[in-house]
């Protein structure tokens, strides 16, 4: 009898420790995912507190300047600009391309097997990689110099992987019986996914892309590496000029020393911020437009 | 006159077929090539880091660059001692992923095994703005507020720049990184074994910790082993950041250089091709990718074995 109440006892204690460790972890799980809320808050919050009062119309139409208080990101944003949307002329159609031929054409063999893995390798190497494979191989072997076109053609290796693989998963959104019955009617496997898989997979694809390219802006290491100038008071007019981009013109704000040039850089961070805000916006506004008009 | 068509119609197309097949296979192999690219890509990368690093080991020993303990190249005394810098790298990222994988599991843990559905859908892609950022801002973060009003304040951290600044900002570029594919890993784990282990009386925390970690494991190492591949090969936070000097030491609270900042620094400075100088980036460079490649191929076999468990 002694022994089974001690037994009932023993148990009770054991489930009151276990029911206070599972209340107690329970708040602890919470308070990790909110971490990660805290700090985007206290982030936005600190970039906030030190560039709002720089920010200003005059800001974003001036060109750098070794005074702090009149510095601006006009040849930066210019340049960003450029690189960014030459970066997209390069790597989607290529991107597109190669989802097509593994989603729709590609034979499963090893060949086919051998570029899935590398590509899957290639999204994994640090950008700065590419930026010495840009620095050797657009810069110097090609002598393009340290052009927005070499930056551009840098960045299109950089976004590539994930253009690919977006597009391969809005491809394969696209089901299958649409496919079958465009080939029921005798179209060409060519003209099956011209004209009716390529419209249906749009708006996923077109989302993937805008995050590849959102990506694209903020990439620093690989510019520097390719050696877009850190002072730029001019804009850059076509593929083949000298340029600087809106986070390297931010990384050299940092740099100095002095608190006027760190706030520069603040109200900088705001505008690529706001950038890469309005980015994704058009992305979910795409993702749900899509959605909507999707007829299966 | 229709009917009469329809079967020359009909006889034509399979040879009006084959020529537009012919006609696609240009568009085909074009297709190919874009594929193709890929390859190039890496056998550019492989080729080029390679070439430049031969071309360095010919001036410097192997050994002297993996043992000897200075890094100063760009010194008039010059030492090519890889140690500092790797060092700094290792110890910055497993700094950072000591802060970014337990609370990282635990918002997976959470998103995946306590939230509502609303709530996830909320909380996983505000989570996931955090990967977006770009990290020249973690960088600002750091030295302008890490640095100054925590390290220094709480710490007595002495200089601006420190490893601990840098891990800790590189920390929250990782945490989405780590709980986004863990949730995934674990909620790939079946119901059914979460039901069995109600069953048996566990209550919520002992399921999530006791039945579904160990069942989505190779995932969740998986994850880890991703976000290291990612702090390892992460360049801005740790320029900013860590500052600029070599220095073999483990103490978090020194400045120090990890092996991407190097190469900042000399892209910085107009340094000529084929100087002793401009080979070392490419020998730094190589070094950080053959660490990414192991960390990333590795990655990869465990998330095909963890597929192979459920699917």
């Amino acid at each position: 009898m002694t022994t089974a109440t001690a037994r009932g006892q023993e148990w009770r204690r054991r489930l009151l420790l276990r029911n206070v460790a599972g209340v107690a972890a329970g708040v602890l799980l919470r308070l990790a995912a909110a971490a990660g809320i805290a700090a985007l808050v206290l982030l936005l919050v600190v970039v906030a507190r030190d560039g709002l009062d720089r920010l200003s119309w005059d800001f974003i139409t001036s060109y750098p300047s070794r005074i702090a208080s009149r510095a601006g990101i006009r040849s930066a944003l210019l340049g960003s600009l450029w690189v960014v949307g030459l970066t997209g002329v390069l790597a989607v159609p290529v991107g597109i391309g190669a989802a097509i031929y593994l989603e729709e054409f590609a034979p499963r063999n090893w060949l086919t097997r051998l570029i899935e893995t590398n590509i899957n390798n290639l999204a994994g190497v640090p950008s700065i990689v590419y930026g010495l494979l840009g620095l050797a191989l657009f810069v110097r072997a090609m002598d393009l110099g340290r052009t927005v076109l070499a930056g551009a053609l840098t960045l299109s290796l950089v976004v590539l992987p994930i253009v690919i693989v977006s597009a391969r998963e809005g491809l394969r959104a696209v089901p299958y019986s649409i496919r079958e019955a465009s080939l029921a009617l005798g179209a060409t496997p060519w003209q099956t996914v011209w004209h009716q898989v390529l419209p249906a997979a749009l708006g996923p694809m077109m989302t993937g892309v805008i995050l590849a390219l959102s990506r694209a802006i903020g990439e620093t290491a690989p510019l520097i590496t390719v050696g877009a100038l850190l002072f730029v008071p001019f804009d850059p007019r076509g593929p083949l000029d000298s340029f600087t981009v809106l986070p390297i013109q931010i990384f050299n704000w940092i740099s100095r020393p002095q608190p006027a040039f760190h706030q520069a850089a603040a109200a900088g961070i705001i505008v690529l911020l706001a950038v890469l805000l309005g980015m994704n916006a058009v992305a979910i506004a795409i993702r749900y437009w899509s959605e909507r008009r999707r007829q299966w | 006159m229709a009917t009469a068509e329809a079967p020359a119609a009909v006889r034509r197309s399979p040879r009006r077929r084959r020529l537009l097949r012919l006609q696609e296979a240009p568009i085909l192999a074009l297709l190919f090539l874009c594929a193709a690219l890929s390859i190039f890509t890496t056998v550019g990368i492989v080729v080029v880091l390679v070439e430049e690093a031969v071309g360095f080991f010919r001036e410097v020993s192997i050994v002297e660059f993996l043992t000897e303990t200075r890094w100063t190249p760009l010194f008039v005394e010059k030492h090519f001692g890889v140690l500092p810098l790797l060092s700094a790298t290792f110890l910055i990222s497993a700094l950072a992923l000591a802060v970014a994988v337990p609370v990282g599991l635990g918002a997976a843990i959470y998103l995946s095994e306590y939230a509502s559905p609303r709530v996830r859908a909320v909380l996983k892609p505000a989570l996931e703005v955090l990967a977006g950022i770009p990290t020249v801002v973690y960088g600002y973060f750091a030295i302008t507020f890490i640095a100054p009003e925590v390290l220094q304040r709480l710490l007595g951290q002495q200089t601006l720049f420190s490893a601990l600044s840098a891990a800790l900002a590189m920390s929250v570029l990782l945490l989405p990184l780590v709980s986004s594919l863990s949730e995934d890993a674990m909620r790939a784990v079946p119901g059914s074994l979460r039901e069995a282990g109600y069953a048996l009386g566990s209550n919520r925390f002992e399921v999530a910790v006791r039945v579904v970690l160990p069942a989505a494991l190779s995932g969740i190492v998986a994850a880890v082993v991703l976000a290291m591949a990612r702090a390892v090969g992460e360049t801005m936070i740790v320029t900013i950041a860590a500052g600029n000097v070599p220095n073999l030491s483990w103490n978090p609270l020194e400045a120090m250089q990890a092996l991407p900042a190097y190469i900042v620094q000399v892209s910085l400075g107009d340094t000529p091709a084929g100087s002793l100088e401009y080979k070392t980036i490419f020998a730094v460079g190589l070094a950080l990718f053959a660490c990414t490649l192991g960390l990333n191929v590795a990655a990869q076999w465990l998330l095909s074995r963890f597929r192979e468990v459920y699917e």
